[in-house]
């Protein structure tokens, strides 16, 4: 029962004393497809766009536009890291369905690592934004007493951002595995249909509620875009 | 009975009963949310998109279960 064991990983090879998994090693080639991928796509970028380069743009627009309606300002100083957030995660989600390769953020360290970024990035953002002690007064909005709680909540937010990733993907794949072990060849297969939809939405939801988390820390204030909120936003869960 | 069986009749019991909750709680919002749908067609973005997120949220109460039934499978301190 061990060995197939969700929450075990498969060391590839060592690295000195560093155990080099298999979800590092899908990560990097991931990272690598994605790095050359841009270098190659954006090479000749010109006024007039052709038909590849329409298509880019309006991937980075669209993110861009989906940014500003969560944050209700300026979404450039975000875009590189969200964009590049939602664009890995869903290179990463969709790759289990390739063969002989396993998602890596089915495994618990991938997600961690990610929900560990946006955590630390939240704090980087809110505290740009506001200043130190304007970020850390925040926590104690909006009664002193709220404090605790508020604080409770960063902790657990990231742990159910990782947690919520890491089930969704694994317990997919889990699934299909099960199923082929237990009805068949073709038998899986609207039920990978099912898990590529759900890696898509996986990849969404992940980057809309970073969004979220850093558009929250920012503040509600928005003093530099000088149009008043019709809603702020407000901190999930 | 010894601690295997034990956590492995709670890992189903787990997974059953903790998916009750967030079945009904999706169904709800879906229903709420294509309502406002229907009353509002134009709001439709902003609808789906905190759909969306909302239905992420009331479904990691399931996903706590499963993950709470895996550990007991597979990472148990007690069996």
């Amino acid at each position: 029962m061990t060995q197939s064991s969700p929450l075990a990983t498969v060391v590839v090879f060592h690295m000195g004393s560093l155990q080099v998994t298999r979800p590092v090693v899908t990560t990097w080639a991931i990272m690598a497809v994605l790095a050359v991928g841009s270098w190659a796509l954006t090479r000749r970028l010109r006024p007039e766009p052709s038909r590849r380069q329409a298509i880019l743009e309006l991937l980075v627009t669209g993110i861009e536009s989906q940014i500003k309606e969560v944050v209700r300002r300026d979404a450039r100083p975000l875009l590189p890291l969200l964009g590049t957030l939602f664009i890995f995660l869903l290179v990463a989600n969709v790759s289990g369905i390739l063969p002989g390769v396993q998602a890596p953020t089915g495994r618990i360290e991938t997600p961690a690592a990610l929900a560990l970024i946006v955590f630390l990035s939240v704090h980087w953002f809110g505290v740009r934004a506001r200043g130190l002690l304007g970020y850390l007064g925040s926590f104690a909005q909006p009664k002193l007493i709220m404090l605790p709680l508020n604080l409770l909540s960063e902790v657990t937010r990231t742990f159910s951002l990782m947690v919520r990733l890491f089930g969704n993907i694994m317990s997919g794949e889990f699934l299909i595995a099960l199923l082929l072990a237990l009805a068949g060849l073709l038998v899986p297969v609207p039920l990978m249909a099912l898990e590529l939809l759900v890696g898509v939405v996986q990849a969404y939801i992940f980057s809309v509620l970073a969004t979220v988390f850093i558009g929250a820390a920012v503040g509600g204030e928005s003093a530099e875009s000088g149009e008043p909120l019709e809603h702020p936003a407000t901190p999930i869960e | 009975m010894d601690a295997k069986v034990i956590s492995i009749i709670a890992a189903a019991v787990a997974v059953s009963i903790g998916s009750i909750g967030p079945a009904l709680g999706e169904g709800r919002s879906v229903a709420a949310a294509m309502d406002a749908i229907a009353r509002q067609p134009e709001a439709s973005g902003t609808i789906s998109r905190t759909l969306f997120v909302g239905l992420a949220m009331i479904e990691t109460m399931a996903i706590y279960c499963l993950v709470i039934a895996l550990i007991l499978l597979f990472a148990n301190p007690y069996a």
